[in-house]
């Protein structure tokens, strides 16, 4: 197990090295640098700036650069938004952000999973065919209508929660971020379970169960479940990592500093080192997951072993 | 008796498997409604989709046609204000309307045009004139103008609109469909059949673009073709073939160790003519599935970046653009929203019915 994790981390330095360095030349390519301003700035004091920022060095050698101050853990100074460093950004708008991310993930699982097994178990019956509609309903409505919507509905009209914003980042304002954020992921998740608990509960070692004469509540939850939630798993690793990095979408709608929207805003404003940042962050947090999924794997199903 | 017997190919029998299965074939009418409505609606509305109409902004959807009698009198004073007179009275006389105006110096003939530039009234000519030429009693036709589905903030039609946008998000969904499916199937079937090395690094490639972030691979296609729109869903859908070069060198895998396979390589066949004619082929199903999942991902990809901006560009619209304007405007038009986002579920709806009907129906033994 030891060596196993060892050796996934040791993987994960290659596969982080690539992604960074194809972004960065990827980021260079693009004409316009974050210095290009509509109004121009005068060349001499365009290069004073660029010169601070060592942009005025070969591309090369830039990128040596960078990597180096990776390695230390130095994400760099944005260009920016001035004053702030790559790291001060993401400190401030990450906790934010993982918060209403990490909510939304456990309320797209818990009832996903839970609209996904009743789905199963009431299958082809006025159940099954809600929890359906609900999930291409989910899969179809895109979260920038279903975000306003919200706000129309709980803000305005009945005002139980907050328009937008984020205030003294009481709960009540990250409601509708939460279940905005969750939903496309709760009809994934309700789908994935019902196709997988299906399967499952067809299977030998259920009808087994079943005629040892277990109790229902046992089959379904120790038994049925147990094999079914796996392909939920899988989903849920990288849709995780994707939820605790922020949402442009759900974020500009609602008002939400998080770090969601820097990597749109960023990439726009040729802000290197803040993209650079986003890249690497997303990256992490997404092999951290997929590292994660990998060991539940293996709590879960014991056929599932690393050596 | 030779006639009689006719084998039923694979299409025919997919195609009788899919009849079976209302969701799919109610789709499969829906999509065709669609596209026929985005082809005719925008000729036949009588409403360019660039033409504004400033005296009509947010009006709602309505079947009765503008201008509404109740808002005439306050268009016809507009008019009068503007063409700085004083509204006397106005009255409605066999189809056309009566305006008396007013004023403390004689009041100039040509007056009339500023009823005929209004959006509302055409036809103006003066009627009667008092001796003094101090009032003037001016008649006009009402412009008929119908809003079915109201008209948005800059006073367009929105029926129009809707449907022009129908024609950019299916048109875009379409075309990085097929160019996504056309590197994919191509890149993944040959990786399949050579195997080996080559194989292994193709597949390598596609590894290492996958754990890219999408999101700044597709800014940087919108920084670099910029507002060149076609050119930048092409590229789009240039990004979007890594799933379908998997799913396709799974299947090349499997169907290259197939007798019939190994007949032609006997035969001496070349490399190119057996993937021609043999591997891909016996794909389409697959294909033609991941092409009906593939478009709706498109749209929707399409609508995000309509979303913040980085998509279609005025006055040319998609969905995505529609829905953002209407959200825009909820408050004081709901309808801005609801009808296109209408559409766009709708459709999305239809095609995926689509692509998992076509997937029972071409893959039987998968359920």
């Amino acid at each position: 197990m030891l060596r196993y994790t060892l050796r996934r981390l040791l993987t994960a330095v290659p596969t982080l090295f690539l992604i960074v360095t194809i972004s960065f030349f990827l980021m260079h390519v693009a004409p316009g640098g974050p210095f290009d301003m509509e109004k121009g700035i005068p060349p001499e004091i365009k290069k004073n700036i660029e010169h601070v920022f060592h942009l005025d060095e070969p591309v090369w050698r830039q990128y040596l650069d960078y990597l180096g101050n990776l390695a230390h853990g130095d994400l760099g100074p944005s260009y920016v938004i001035l004053n702030f460093s790559v790291a001060e950004l993401f400190s401030i708008g990450l906790k934010i952000s993982a918060w209403i991310g990490a909510w939304a993930m456990v309320f797209a699982l818990v009832v996903g999973v839970f609209l996904g097994v009743v789905a199963a178990l009431r299958q082809n019956r006025w159940m099954d065919y809600a929890v359906i509609a609900l999930a291409t309903a989910g899969s179809t409505l895109p979260t920038y209508v279903i975000a306003p919507i919200y706000q129309l509905v709980f803000g305005l009209l009945l005002r139980l929660t907050p328009v937008g914003g984020w205030g003294d980042g009481s709960f009540s304002h990250a409601i509708g971020p939460i279940i905005t954020l969750g939903l496309p992921q709760l009809a994934t998740v309700a789908r994935l379970m019902r196709g997988s608990m299906i399967e499952s509960l067809n299977a030998h070692h259920i009808r087994t169960a079943r005629a040892m004469g277990l109790s229902d509540y046992s089959v379904v939850v120790r038994h049925a479940m147990r094999g079914a939630v796996l392909p939920v798993i899988s989903y849920a690793g990288p849709a995780a990592a994707q939820l605790i990095t922020g949402s442009i979408i759900v974020e500009t709608i609602f008002q939400i500093p998080g770090v969601g929207r820097y990597f749109i805003d960023s990439a726009l404003n040729r802000d290197y080192t803040l993209v650079m940042g986003t890249v690497v962050m997303i990256a992490v947090f997404t092999i951290v997951f997929n590292f994660i999924v990998d060991l539940l794997y293996a709590v879960i199903d014991p056929r599932v072993r690393y050596e | 008796m030779s006639e009689a017997l006719k084998g039923r190919s694979l299409w025919q029998d997919a195609w009788a498997r899919l009849k079976q299965n209302r969701a799919a074939m109610f789709s499969l009418a829906y999509m065709a409604l669609i596209l026929l409505l985005c082809l005719a609606v925008p000729n036949i509305t009588g409403h360019d989709f660039t033409a504004q109409y400033p005296a009509y902004t947010r009006v709602g959807p309505s079947l009765e046609a503008y201008p509404k009698a109740e808002t005439l009198q306050g268009e016809l004073q507009d008019v009068a204000k503007r063409a700085r007179l004083e509204f006397k009275e106005w009255h409605q006389k066999d189809g056309r309307i009566f305006l008396t105006v007013a004023s403390d110096k004689p009041v100039d003939e040509r007056v009339t045009r500023y009823l005929d530039r209004s959006d509302s009234f055409k036809d103006a000519k003066v009627e009667e004139k008092s001796a003094d030429g101090l009032t003037l009693v001016m008649s006009a036709a009402a412009k008929q103008k119908y809003f079915y589905f109201g008209t948005d903030a800059l006073g367009r039609d929105l029926l129009t609109r809707v449907f022009m946008a129908g024609r950019v998000s299916l048109a875009v969904g379409l075309l990085a469909g097929f160019v996504a499916v056309v590197i994919g199937t191509i890149f993944g079937s040959v990786s399949g059949f050579l195997g080996g090395r080559t194989d292994e690094i193709m597949m390598r490639v596609v590894d290492i673009l996958y754990a890219l972030p999408f999101t700044l691979f597709v800014i940087m296609l919108v920084v670099f073709f910029g507002r060149n729109f076609m050119l930048m869903f092409i590229a789009i859908g240039a990004v979007l073939w890594l799933d379908m070069s998997r799913i396709v060198r799974g299947q090349t895998l499997s169907l290259k160790r197939q007798e019939y396979v190994q007949a032609a390589e006997a035969l001496g066949v070349g490399a190119v003519g057996i993937l021609r004619r043999h591997i891909i082929p016996n794909m389409l199903g697959p294909i033609v599935i991941y092409l009906t999942l593939l478009v709706p991902q498109v749209i929707i990809l399409e609508s995000f970046l309509s979303f913040l901006g980085l998509g279609v560009q005025e006055p040319m619209s998609s969905w995505g653009v529609e829905i953002a304007e209407g959200a825009a405007n909820m408050e004081v038009a709901p309808y801005l929203l609801f009808i296109p986002t209408f559409f766009l579920s709708t459709t999305l709806f239809a095609l995926n019915f689509i692509g998992d009907g076509l997937r029972d129906a071409l893959d039987p033994k998968d359920r």
